[in-house]
């Protein structure tokens, strides 16, 4: 029971960051129909922004300001670094190709996302960096928690998980309650017919990358609150998004939430009660699971193509 | 044309493709001489061209000794063939197959579990290559299945974790259930070279690396060639053809569209497992790192750059990229290559005028000024790579400094970056400024920053192709005007 309880914690907090990595997939896909490659380093960019924002504020070990200030200012510095990056991605690579060839758009994010992690490995090198979050006011993150029954879930955890879940509810609200978020939405219903209603395809577009990229830094510094990070943990962590966001449904927001949490249940499982080497068998084989019987995933649509 | 010439004198033949074999006399020809000379190399035939060009590389050994080099041509042989294979699945199947290396590793693996001492099993290459081939086609046949129904968008993602799948069962397969069958991250080691009745073709000669490896890869790029060839002309590769211009109309006609796709996606993967032999027997030993996310992009960015759809362009591509990645290891040989680029695309953008002659001297006149100015504030800022010849100089030109304070490399850098992105959206006038120090800057982070590691520099280098073509010429050099996915 206590093993479960600790994997059920695990997996919630792999879960919820695959879950807000997923988001940025989901949305890019819904307005654009372009799987966003690069999405992934846009998060191992995120991670690094972090990193830089922690040292600057002091370290973890000898911080200038309070523990969560340091925490909500890290997490901030890396979701507005990432919004840029995915505006200046969006413009530059994506948007001169947005009425060529499918494939074109695919293969500039195959290149931008090998850019992006090459141009990294260069100024920072490979070397892993790590948050040390141990550190911050004597392990209190890690010591101090919620008991139960016998299993202690840090703090760390509880801050991580609520937050995730805090930036989704916000998600939610900006896409059902607010203007932009209609104009989002009836983009990606029909985009010719929301530009002919006046909405300002190009802004909408600049909005999605400014959100799903935004969620991709939070969900990078999540991340490299708990292990060390380096230039290529965008491939595996994109990968893994990605295929939350199939699960789930791509395009569905609400999906991308399932998908990334059956994600990280499934991963924590596998890795606790099976083997930690073949959890990507396992992953793979749910892939193909919804590939055969339900390719529109869980929450999704299935594609009803206009001749 | 006009509506009078609707019928051609001399028709297509019954069987042929009409809109292929007018596709020429649609694109507006060249006048001049240089017209005459394009209609006149039309008419060679391609098997000459094939001949021609066989010819043309079985020379290299001739001109080069070197071990080196001639491995460089064995590796480059390989990645033309490795293009060719990904152009039947993207450039004619107009599938994104994301897991292509990974049946380049699947044959590389097979080959060694099949002919080494890892289980004791020896197959004459000549059983345990077609056998190899085979494997290819039946795993790359189930990998297309669950996606057959879908887009390109799923078939990519099931194919990138199918890589990723590979890497965790070869890096892991050294314990199952106590079982060790791949090696792990240590790979196979002692491979058998290419061996039948009897006789084995031995990979090194005195410690060289064994010509013939390089003629036997070239016979089989032949073979690859001729073969898909012969399967683009056939009835499959019209089919494959009217898929990707219109698939709902390809569908309507009656086609078997999911099949097709998959037999394209089949078709690549059986030619990447029989390359993957021919590294295995050359290398005698595999690993799991061999065939990861980097290699896809490598032969990606060679189909891409030559065009997809067209295998002359594929074949030009693995031609360009393969020597350039070898060439951009030496920071030597780089530094020519980076000059002469920045050079050629500055006279592409600008041809020979008189703006050209002005933003030359201005970006010399500003470099020498930049390295006086420099060089008076402190010496340490100037003093440092120099080198004879071309680097010479350089080095009153460029500043490079003995130290780097740590933030000069992200700066100038993402600075660079920031600036070549302005100037692409930058008013003529502002950009004819601005060039002068975006070049600067530009030889400047060369200088510094990626001189000193090559390795993410050559893969920038490959990154930055894509994106650029992607945006300036999407059909590469020589390829068709229209991929589309489906």
């Amino acid at each position: 029971m206590d093993t479960f309880i600790q994997l059920t914690v695990d997996g919630l907090t792999l879960g919820s960051v695959y879950a807000l990595i997923a988001l940025g997939y989901t949305l890019v896909y819904g307005v654009l129909k372009l799987l966003n490659f690069a999405h992934g380093d846009v998060f191992m960019v995120g991670t690094f922004i972090g990193f830089g924002m922690l040292q600057l504020l002091g370290g973890t070990s000898n911080p200038l300001v309070p523990v969560w200030l340091l925490l909500v200012l890290v997490t901030f510095a890396a979701m507005a670094g990432c919004a840029v990056l995915g505006v200046v991605i969006e413009r530059f690579a994506y948007r001169p190709l947005r009425d060529a060839p499918r494939i074109a758009p695919l293969i500039s994010a195959l290149g931008v996302s090998f850019f992006l992690a090459n141009s990294m490995q260069l100024l920072f090198g490979a070397e892993p960096r790590n948050y040390n979050t141990f550190a911050l006011s004597g392990g209190a993150l890690y010591l101090k928690g919620v008991d139960i029954g016998s299993v202690r879930v840090p703090l760390l955890r509880i801050i991580t998980i609520s937050s995730a879940f805090a930036l989704m509810v916000v998600l939610w609200f900006l896409v059902n309650r607010t203007r932009t978020g209609k104009a989002m939405r009836a983009t990606s219903f029909d985009r010719e017919a929301a530009a002919m209603m006046g909405i300002d395809i190009d802004r909408v577009i600049v909005f999605t990358f400014i959100l799903g990229s935004a969620l991709a830094g939070a969900a990078g510094v999540m991340f490299a609150l708990r292990v060390p990070t380096n230039v290529a943990v965008g491939f595996i962590a994109g990968l893994k998004g990605f295929t939350a966001a199939v699960i789930g449904g791509i395009g569905s927001i609400p999906g991308a939430m399932a998908g990334g949490l059956i994600l990280g249940f499934a991963e924590a499982y596998t890795q606790g009660y099976i083997s930690t080497k073949w959890s990507d068998l396992f992953v793979f084989s749910i892939l193909i699971g919804f590939m055969i019987f339900r390719p529109q995933g869980l929450l999704g649509r299935a594609d009803i193509r206009k001749v | 044309m006009s509506e009078q010439t609707g019928q051609p004198e001399h028709g297509p033949a019954i069987g042929q493709d009409e809109w292929v074999a007018r596709h020429g006399e649609r694109r507006s020809t060249r006048d001049g001489p240089l017209g005459t000379l394009e209609t006149r190399l039309r008419r060679v035939p391609w098997w000459a061209w094939l001949v021609l060009f066989l010819a043309a590389m079985s020379l290299l050994p001739l001109f080069y000794s070197s071990g080196y080099v001639r491995r460089v041509g064995f590796d480059t042989v390989l990645y033309m063939m490795l293009a060719l294979g990904l152009n039947v699945v993207v450039g004619w199947g107009g599938l994104l197959d994301l897991g292509y290396v990974a049946f380049y590793g699947i044959g590389a693996y097979a080959y060694a579990m099949l002919d080494s001492d890892k289980f004791g099993i020896h197959l004459p290459s000549l059983v345990s290559v077609p056998l190899i081939v085979v494997l290819g086609a039946v795993v790359g046949l189930m990998l297309g299945l669950p996606s057959r129904r879908l887009s390109g968008d799923y078939l990519a993602i099931v194919s990138l974790f199918f890589l990723e799948l590979f890497q965790t069962m070869t890096t892991n397969g050294d314990n199952v259930f106590g079982h060790n069958l791949t090696g792990g991250p240590f790979g196979i080691l002692n491979i058998d070279p290419l061996h039948a009745f009897g006789h084995s073709l031995t990979v090194q000669h005195a410690g060289v690396f064994a010509v013939s490896y390089y003629y036997l890869a070239l016979a089989c790029f032949a073979l690859i060639f001729v073969a898909l060839r012969h399967v683009n002309h056939s009835r499959t590769g019209r089919a494959w053809r009217s898929l990707r211009e219109d698939p709902l109309a390809a569908e309507a006609m009656g086609m078997p569209v999911n099949w097709l796709k998959l037999m394209a996606f089949s078709f690549g993967a059986a030619t990447a497992a029989f390359t993957g032999t021919l590294y295995a027997a050359l290398n005698t030993n595999v690993f799991p790192l061999g065939f990861y996310f980097v290699l896809l992009i490598i032969v990606y960015t060679m189909v891409i750059l030559g065009g997809s759809g067209s295998m002359p362009g594929v074949v030009l591509g693995a031609l360009i990229i393969s020597p350039l990645l070898e060439v951009l290891r030496d920071p030597g040989k780089s530094r020519v290559v980076f000059y002469i680029a920045v050079i050629g695309a500055v006279i592409v953008a600008f041809r020979v005028s008189r703006r050209l002659g002005a933003i030359a001297a201005a970006t010399a006149a500003f470099g020498f000024v930049a390295h006086a100015v420099a060089g008076a504030i402190d010496h340490q800022w100037v003093a440092g790579g120099k080198s004879g010849g071309f680097g010479g100089v350089l080095a009153h030109w460029v500043i490079v400094p003995t130290h780097l304070a740590g933030w000069v490399a992200p700066v100038s850098y993402v600075g660079l970056i920031a600036l070549g992105l302005f100037l692409t959206v930058a008013s003529p006038v502002v950009r004819l400024v601005l060039l002068v120090p975006t070049l600067y800057l530009a030889a400047f982070v060369w200088e510094n920053v990626m001189l000193a590691s090559p390795e993410p520099t050559r893969y920038i280098v490959l990154g930055m192709i894509l994106i650029v073509l992607m945006i300036v010429r999407p059909n590469g050099l020589l390829g068709e005007k229209r991929v589309e996915i489906v």
